[in-house]
């Protein structure tokens, strides 16, 4: 199925989960938070969130930043 | 000969107060456009910054392979982040950032609002600013907000809520100091939380005329990010602080047409 992660298509097997997608982006051990379809899934959740084909998926973490607007 | 004796001045404990947490320092800096993660930290570290700004981005962009972490950098549990809605340019997509760097910091919930209008200028846009605040603040988040020097829009946001007001000095990035003093000093006066300067200090006099007029403190990134040498642009800026403080604190003299004489006048030899 399809989803749609950082704005980029991606195909990824029916089923999966936020921790199986994390893992498989190779994030397991960095800090970050998702957001789903515009609403957040926290960290906790992510072994039970189970993604639907044309999710829309964030996945952000902080960068060094100011008043200046790194884009 | 009398022994002289040296005494310390007296300085009581003058903290910055945001939202009931003290802070002992004033100055606030970003932790963008910084050659690498070294120059961030030892940058930073000269500041004598406690409160940081971090910007939330898409995990894919904005960090080089193999360069650290800024949070293994610049510990959470030894600065105050203050997640930063930067590049937003509507009030629902600032809530979705700060929505996010709450879940990313643990539930951490102090954030600077900042929703821009215009590209060229980065002015504030202050009709979704108002209305990102408004949403915000019912959410939970405790709001320091950039906005524009007028006086009428920062008390609003003050009665809606935020804990800190932080009027921009000049455009984002300009360098070009305090562009209106008055507006900064009418904003100061009317106000009963922090009032910061966010935004437009070049050098470290601009950052001592901001806390001269009275405001909590500075928040400042390219002004050190971009100095030639930052790490001394930002000890430069951390004495600059204390001192517009101080300076403050004293209560300057009035300021006179005339000369007024520092001698005493009597007991001359001389004719």
């Amino acid at each position: 199925m399809e989803l749609i992660i950082n704005g980029n298509p991606e195909q990824l097997p029916e089923g999966i989960n936020a921790a199986e997608l994390i893992e498989r982006m190779g994030l397991a051990n960095e800090r970050l938070a998702m957001e789903v379809n515009r609403e957040i899934v926290p960290r906790s959740s992510f072994a039970t969130h189970i993604f639907t084909a044309g999710d829309h998926i964030e996945i952000v973490r902080a960068i060094g930043g100011g008043s200046v607007t790194p884009r | 000969m009398s022994s002289v004796m040296k005494t310390a001045i007296p300085r009581t404990a003058d903290p910055l107060l945001i939202d009931g947490v003290e802070y002992q320092s004033r100055l606030l800096v970003g932790t963008g456009k910084y050659k690498d993660m070294d120059e961030t930290r030892a940058a930073i570290e000269a500041s004598g910054a406690e409160i940081i700004t971090v910007a939330i981005r898409r995990t894919n962009i904005g960090q080089h392979a193999g360069e650290p972490n800024l949070l293994d950098v610049l510990p959470p549990d030894r600065y105050t982040y203050l997640p930063n809605t930067a590049g937003c340019y509507s009030a629902e997509d600032a809530v979705r950032t700060c929505r996010l760097a709450r879940e990313l910091l643990d539930g951490h919930n102090l954030v600077k609002l900042e929703v821009l209008g215009d590209e060229k200028t980065l002015f504030p846009d202050i009709t979704q600013t108002l209305e990102a605040a408004g949403t915000l603040i019912n959410d939970g988040f405790k709001v320091m907000v950039y906005t524009n020097d007028d006086p009428i829009i920062a008390k609003r946001l003050e009665e809606m809520g935020c804990v800190a007001v932080m009027p921009l000095a000049a455009p984002i990035g300009s360098g070009l100091g305090i562009r209106n003093p008055y507006n900064i000093l009418t904003i100061v006066e009317n106000a009963s939380v922090p009032i910061l300067v966010d935004a437009g200090v070049g050098c470290a006099s601009d950052a001592a005329i901001a806390m001269e007029l009275g405001c909590g403190g500075v928040l400042m990134n390219t002004a050190i990010a971009g100095a030639q040498n930052p790490v001394l642009m930002a000890s430069a800026m951390k004495k600059a602080i204390e001192a517009g403080r101080e300076s403050f604190l004293a209560g300057r003299i009035p300021r006179k047409r005339f000369a007024s004489a520092s001698s005493p006048l009597d007991g001359t030899f001389f004719g």
